[in-house]
């Protein structure tokens, strides 16, 4: 434990490009997780990441049915693709894997970023992705603090003990 | 494991500095355990704490969003009254043990 005592991590920078449930969530714990600890941290959402934090699609997350080896029925047996592909079966899988989550006090990706920056985070989108899916500071939950470029996130991740995480 | 003087009364405590026995905790252990952590007590951090303490021994588990949910104190107040690590160190300050929760 004495590296943890030496060398502790004192900032995380956590990048967030993909819009599926458990690519969103796994940010947000981090993120939350880091600021639970007293470690700052600030999260970066680019490209499909931003639906995470575009007011329109933030309730709307999906885990993908499709192309996803890890995806089993409820019980444990394989899923199979050819299933995923059916209307309603994403909409219906990613509903358990949210109620499944509140089971466990994992809040709503909005209730989520409120714990984050009430902590103390940040929430950035990129600027580049957010011209490139024609988006505006309004449209992007009331928690982002900023639209930024990579080099402003290269800044902000100044300092000794800073991590960069791109999940 | 070790045994530390809280107050005037011998504690067992983890290698962390949390109780082991949740029931050997006063209020005045509580604020020597609160100014070890830079805190001053106060009734404000008293309310979290019989919050923390009686969910805890009600066996439920703890967590930021349930404390912030609570009607004691918002999440943002939470972090201002215990700053840095809040729910580390107001368990840790509460008597129980070392939260296990991720959010």
């Amino acid at each position: 434990m004495a590296n943890t005592i030496d060398h502790p991590i004192k900032k995380v920078m956590i990048i967030c490009a993909k819009a599926s449930i458990e690519d969103v969530y796994a940010a947000l714990v981090m993120a939350n997780g880091a600021v639970m600890e007293g470690i700052e941290a600030k999260v970066f959402f680019t490209f499909f990441g931003l639906d995470a934090i575009t007011k329109k699609q933030m309730k709307k997350l999906h885990t993908g049915t499709v192309g996803n080896p890890g995806m089993r029925m409820p019980g444990g047996l394989p899923f199979p693709t050819i299933l995923g592909i059916l209307p309603g079966v994403e909409a219906g899988v990613s509903a358990m894997m949210k109620s499944q989550m509140e089971k466990l006090d994992i809040p709503p990706v909005d209730e989520f970023l409120e714990l984050i920056t009430a902590g103390g985070g940040e929430i950035y989108a990129c600027k580049l992705a957010v011209e490139m899916f024609k988006l505006k500071k309004e449209d992007f939950s009331e928690h982002v603090k900023d639209i930024i470029t990579i080099g402003q996130f290269y800044e902000l991740a100044a300092g000794e003990g800073t991590q960069i995480i791109f999940t | 494991m070790a045994e530390k003087i809280y107050a005037g009364k011998s504690v067992s405590v983890t290698d962390d500095g949390y109780l082991t026995d949740a029931s050997q905790w006063t209020k005045e252990i509580a604020a020597e355990i609160a100014k070890e952590e830079g805190i001053d007590i106060t009734d404000k951090h008293y309310a979290v704490i019989d919050f923390i303490r009686e969910k805890t021994l009600k066996g439920e588990a703890l967590t930021i969003r349930s404390i912030g949910k609570s009607g004691v104190v918002d999440t943002k107040g939470f972090y201002d009254l215990f700053p840095g690590a809040p729910l580390k160190k107001a368990s840790r300050i509460a008597g129980i043990a070392k939260p296990s929760s991720c959010v």
